[in-house]
């Protein structure tokens, strides 16, 4: 939607390993991406592609050891994130980029009541008074739809439902007005016609308050609803960097294609069987040498055994990571 | 009532499931939450009966006390003739063979101390009287049948991933050739690649052994696609039920329609046309369910008969049974 804005996060070339006795897990590898002004950047892929932990580098939230970031600048306001102190990375994050969790019960503390939860950032970053950071705590729940919300701000987590639990994280992390929110499967835990109430509530906060977001999720169904450009991760690569449209029309990466397939619909045409990715995801131990999707790869080349296949551009603002889009191949196979 | 054209392997008539609260200092019985409050269904031989709902809603609940892992509170069960809602846990064992459960989460159903070639073996050892060779050749059958390598029957269940530790899930239910396979949420803990491998693979043992499936699950697309018939639950009652393609295509219930419409498409242009049906609020507690029709509190077709009298669950059209007063023509 809004072209041509200047990005307000920009990621580049991000490596992030894991040190275990079975030796280095590289779970992020090379990712480059940025954040326009405003609008939504769906990440998706399944468990273990690494779009968690590429999040959770650029806040500075994994522990390390055994996390270590190799490589990588993440610019947001005029810095990179991965070379401020720790101070000032406590500053950031939590104020001008807020995060919400997959799980409401655990990533809410169930012995402070939810006010006191949503103050503390308004407190700690803001430095409001007290007084001051109730009265915005009550704007925030109502802002998020919990109806009653000045009572409400004393009950504890536990008496709330877990779709309204996702919508008390979502006041936390809008609290400071933050420029970049980033959820981390936010609707994964709820039920559809819960998840439905949260999209709707987050597209219209999107539009009140005009914050870029980052969606991380495995459900391509909710990235055609609310995305405006989408990356497909996989093995801890961007393996396709496509406008939402584009990513659905014309999928590049035979990952993409394949994961498109597999999912049934509830209208349109029914398959009469489901095509299936043989296989399992992989688990990168190791410096990449090859393409991660290889192995499972119904158009794998001798080429992709050899060599990490870089991004190549199909059209504006689309790219791919597959040497079967790369022209020298194709004037090779031609 | 429920007359099909053909046999129905399982009849559920009116089944309750109530477990009862106990509080205060004697533990007195103080109330009960309603789980499953009076369903009724069949389930036709060799088809697969989905059943979907929220969280909550008494699903699993509901395929276990068909079952009868549960002692249900009231109602009746017929399974492939014989009454089994009231028969003792101790003569039901004779039963177990032929009804099997399939569990969601593949790494809290199996033994971890156990290898996959004891897990897919011990209903063997419980219920039938093959040698240690015979039954050494049918695990291997099995693991055949369920796309498991035979070599690894010597490893144990976290040596697998979540697919493959389905899989042994599966090899074991179908170890002493059930007819009646109830799949509890069996892909709901897998990634999406990988659903489609066991959803296929549960397709294809049904065709070989001829098996019926009751399909619980929360994903309203995998029900459409492996479904013969769909029941949607609703805070402990069936709400609908109909043939797949009639209740994708035309559902009556108001809950069925705004289930179905939350449902996300994965296709950006029409995911952005269609309206949806955003209900409000949360789902009542079982315990205290409002009066009158179930779904009341939240209903965007709520009328005042509603609030009063529950609705009576009934075929309203040929072949799909609905339990709402906007059918009732009085």
């Amino acid at each position: 939607m809004p072209d041509g804005a200047l990005p307000v996060l920009d990621v580049q070339g991000l490596k992030t390993v894991f040190k275990t006795r079975g030796g280095e897990v590289h779970a992020v590898n090379d990712v480059s991406f940025d954040l326009k002004a405003g609008e939504l950047l769906g990440v998706v892929g399944e468990s273990g592609s690494g779009k968690s932990v590429t999040m959770m580098s650029l806040l500075g939230l994994l522990p390390m050891p055994p996390a270590e970031i190799r490589a990588g600048r993440v610019m947001f306001d005029g810095q990179d994130l991965l070379k401020v102190s720790a101070e000032e990375l406590r500053r950031v994050r939590g104020g001008k980029i807020g995060f919400v969790f997959q799980d409401p019960m655990t990533s809410l503390n169930p012995v402070f009541t939810v006010g006191s939860q949503i103050a503390e950032p308004l407190r700690k970053h803001m430095g409001m008074s007290k007084k001051d950071a109730a009265v915005r705590s009550k704007e925030l729940l109502q802002l998020v739809g919990i109806p009653d919300a000045e009572r409400r701000l004393d009950d504890y987590p536990h008496q709330f439902s877990g779709g309204m639990r996702q919508r008390v994280m979502i006041a936390i992390a809008l609290a400071c007005d933050p420029q970049v929110l980033i959820a981390d499967e936010p609707t994964t835990a709820l039920d559809v016609t819960i998840q439905a109430q949260i999209l709707e509530l987050m597209q219209e906060l999107r539009e009140k308050l005009g914050m870029a977001v980052i969606w991380i999720t495995h459900d391509l169904g909710v990235i055609a609803g609310i995305a405006d450009r989408v990356m497909v991760m996989y093995g801890g690569q961007g393996v396709e960097h496509a406008p939402v449209h584009e990513l659905f029309s014309n999928p590049q990466h035979p990952y993409t294609s394949a994961l498109l397939k597999t999912i049934p619909s509830i209208s349109g045409k029914r398959a009469a069987r489901l095509t299936v990715i043989e296989g399992q995801p992989p688990l990168v131990v190791g410096t990449p040498t090859s393409c991660p999707f290889r192995e499972r790869c119904s158009k794998a080349m001798p080429v992709c055994a050899v060599k990490v296949p870089p991004r190549f551009e199909i059209g504006e603002g689309h790219d791919t990571a597959c040497f079967l889009a790369d022209p020298l191949e194709i004037a090779h196979a031609g | 009532m429920l007359d099909n054209p053909k046999k129905a392997l399982v009849s559920v008539r009116d089944v309750k499931m109530h477990f009862p609260i106990h509080s205060g200092l004697l533990r007195r019985k103080t109330g009960a939450v309603k789980a499953v409050d009076g369903i009724t269904f069949d389930v036709i031989e060799g088809e697969t009966l989905g059943l979907v709902g929220e969280s909550g809603c008494g699903k699993s609940t509901a395929g276990r006390a068909v079952l009868r892992l549960y002692d249900i509170t009231s109602g009746e069960i017929t399974m492939d003739g014989i009454e089994i809602g009231s028969t003792p846990q101790s003569q039901l064992r004779e039963m177990r063979p032929m009804m099997q459960m399939v569990f969601q989460d593949p790494q809290a159903s199996l033994n971890s101390r156990m290898t996959v070639e004891a897990i897919i073996r011990e209903p063997l050892d419980e219920h039938t009287t093959l040698t240690a060779q015979e039954k050494r050749e049918k695990v291997a059958e099995l693991m055949d049948a369920v796309g498991l390598n035979r070599a690894f029957a010597k490893r144990y269940p976290q040596a697998f991933s979540g697919g493959q530790r389905q899989r042994i899930g599966i090899a074991r239910a179908l170890a002493l050739n059930p007819k009646f396979i109830v799949c509890d949420e069996p892909i709901a803990a897998l990634d999406v690649s990988i659903q489609a491998q066991v959803v296929n693979l549960l397709e294809d043992l049904q065709e070989q052994f001829g098996l019926t499936y009751l399909f619980i699950s929360h994903d309203l697309s995998m029900v459409r696609h492996i479904a013969t018939r769909v029941a949607v639950m609703y805070l402990g009652k069936i709400v609908e039920l109909a043939d797949r393609e009639t209740l994708f295509a035309a559902p009556l219930h108001p809950y069925t329609k705004a289930l179905l419409s939350a449902v996300p498409e994965p296709d950006p242009s029409l995911a952005r046309k269609t309206e949806r049906i955003i209900l409000q609020g949360d789902v009542p507690s079982p315990s205290n369910p409002p009066k009158g029709c179930n779904f009341c509190s939240r209903c965007p077709a709520v009328m005042d008969i509603c609030r009063e009298v529950e609705p009576a669950y009934r075929e309203v059209k040929p072949r799909q049974f609905t339990a709402c007063h906007l059918f009732n023509e009085s």
